[in-house]
């Protein structure tokens, strides 16, 4: 009888040790992710390499600044043209819970969520880069837009389905017209779900480089002109990393450093926001 | 009747094919709390959500019949431009959760875009939250989100933004069944004060709420209205014996 439970008990502490070994082994990635890019990286970090352009083959020295400003520009374009599509779309979405078009749109996000990103760059090529013949910031940004698109939609219906029916009576009861109601009344309410959402949209694009191979193309100098190629942090990673040169690699980590806390910086913020702006209802 | 509010006359509403209201009569004089009780499911809150014309706005619903709010023909105006006229305070307190206590007042006004003075805002908060018997207990944090208020204090911050534009009847649908018995009673001692100036058409399941603070008891059976009177007089002597049988706990 003893004998019988102490074996129940062993394999209740064995069973607890193998969950916490398992959860453990799953945060390992990321902390030795974050040491290597931290201990190869932050070396190289100086001013001239946040406010330099790239050197020509051959030549020490240099920096990112180009890539830095590119990566910034992409952000902004892909978020002019994603954020106020995306917040429409879960806005319909939350409004008309039934119906045939809302049950297209939510599984044609589901299935843009999962379509290789190195596609979605061939589609802007084709939209962007063909017809004007020139690879090009705009056409980078359209591919990081599609791609931001699907979180959005989902962050926004399902931040503005969690706000309770009865404001919007409220409002609609005091001869609030409906699109004020919504603007007003229900985007507000929902704000703080909907910017961790764009937030977290645009960590997911920040660090994409498949799309941008053949839209956003990479340069050498600086641009900031939308309809000329730029360069972006991703490109610049995989072009020094390709590279030959030791003192190219060792730009490779520096400028994956930058990225890698721009992404942090994001993910963090967003967390902030929802839990310090949260509506209480 | 010149003193009349609301008239409804042989009002029907519908979800679908059911008919939720069958031929409904009746008519609201000025500056009385008039009482709609009956059974959970009878049709008395659709009834008042026919009245602001929000019973149309869920899927399926119609309507089939006449109400007129002082001599105009509530189905032929405009719904944003009737409801406000008709204020209306739900079951749950409902203030804006982005807003200050001082902005839900007067978010009628600042939601459909009409502009005033300061001095002319302030002197509607006050004049309002007073008339709501809140102005004491919240004058000092008018700034302050609404939600951070009580049940009770909630739901009396929901009347007073009703009440500030000045509507000529105000809808009261079951205002006090999410609160405590004690804030249950300030906001029945409020009906009793505010029926001096305004019309109450007020939805209650509790009895003894339509006995304690009514003029006018109407009591909704199946869609159907079975009496409409003065509600001493149906509580003591009631004309339809499903109106006893209710009043004597039968059913319901």
């Amino acid at each position: 009888m003893g004998g019988h439970l102490r074996g129940r008990l062993v394999k209740d502490l064995a069973f607890k040790g193998i969950v916490c070994l398992f959860a453990f082994l799953s945060l390992l990635p990321l902390f030795l992710i974050l040491y290597y890019i931290t201990k190869n990286g932050i070396a190289v970090i100086d001013w001239d390499f946040l406010f330099h352009l790239p050197r020509p083959i051959g030549e020490t020295g240099g920096g990112v600044a180009n890539a830095i400003v590119g990566t910034l520009m992409l952000i902004v374009l892909s978020s002019v043209i994603s954020i106020p599509c995306g917040i429409t779309a879960g806005i319909y979405l939350s409004e008309n819970k039934e119906g045939k078009l809302s049950n297209t749109i939510r599984l044609s996000v589901i299935v843009l969520q999962g379509t290789p990103s190195i596609v979605i760059g061939i589609i802007a090529y084709l939209w962007i880069v063909a017809p004007l013949k020139t690879f090009s910031a705009l056409s980078g940004g359209v591919a990081l837009s599609v791609m931001m698109l699907p979180v959005i939609v989902k962050t926004t219906e399902e931040t503005l389905k969690l706000i309770p029916y009865h404001l919007k009576e409220a409002s609609l009861a005091l001869g609030v017209p409906y699109y004020k109601t919504i603007l007003k009344v229900i985007l507000p309410s929902g704000l703080s779900g909907i910017l961790t959402g764009i937030l977290l949209s645009v960590a997911r694009i920040t660090g994409e480089t498949a799309p941008l191979l053949f839209t956003a193309f990479g340069n050498q100098f600086m641009n900031i002109n939308i309809f000329k190629p730029i360069d972006s942090l991703p490109y610049r990673i995989f072009y020094y990393a390709m590279s030959p040169y030791p003192e190219w690699h060792s730009f490779a980590w520096g400028a994956s450093f930058i990225l890698v806390v721009l992404t942090l910086a994001l993910n963090l913020i967003a967390r902030g926001i929802s839990a310090k702006w949260k509506t209480r209802f | 009747m010149e003193n009349t509010v609301l008239k409804i006359d042989s009002f029907s509403a519908y979800f679908g094919d059911n008919k939720i209201l069958k031929e409904v009569d009746l008519t609201v004089p000025r500056n009385v709390v008039a009482a709609l009780m009956g059974p959970s499911g009878c049709g008395k809150t659709t009834l008042i959500r026919c009245v602001n014309r929000m019973h149309e706005l869920i899927p399926g619903a119609s309507v089939s019949g006449k109400m007129t709010l002082i001599d105009e023909d509530i189905y032929a105006m405009q719904p944003i431009v009737l409801r406000r006229k008709v204020g209306m305070v739900f079951q749950k307190p409902n203030p804006f959760p982005t807003m200050s206590i001082y902005e839900n007042v007067i978010a009628g006004y600042k939601l459909n875009g009409i502009r005033m003075a300061k001095s002319e805002l302030d002197s509607i908060v006050e004049r309002s939250l007073r008339r709501s018997a809140l102005w004491d207990e919240v004058k000092d944090t008018l700034h302050r989100k609404g939600t951070f208020l009580s049940g009770g204090q909630q739901q009396r911050l929901c009347i007073a933004r009703a009440l500030a534009m000045n509507p000529e009847i105000l809808l009261l649908d079951e205002p006090t069944s999410a609160l405590d018995p004690k804030s249950t009673s300030q906001i029945e001692e409020l009906f009793v004060e505010l029926k001096r100036n305004v019309t109450m058409l007020l939805v209650t399941h509790n009895i003894a709420q339509a006995a304690r603070v009514s003029d006018l008891t109407a009591f909704i059976y199946l869609g159907e209205l079975v009496e409409f009177g003065p509600t001493e007089k149906m509580f003591t002597v009631p004309k339809d014996k499903r109106t006893e049988e209710y009043l004597t706990g039968k059913f319901g």
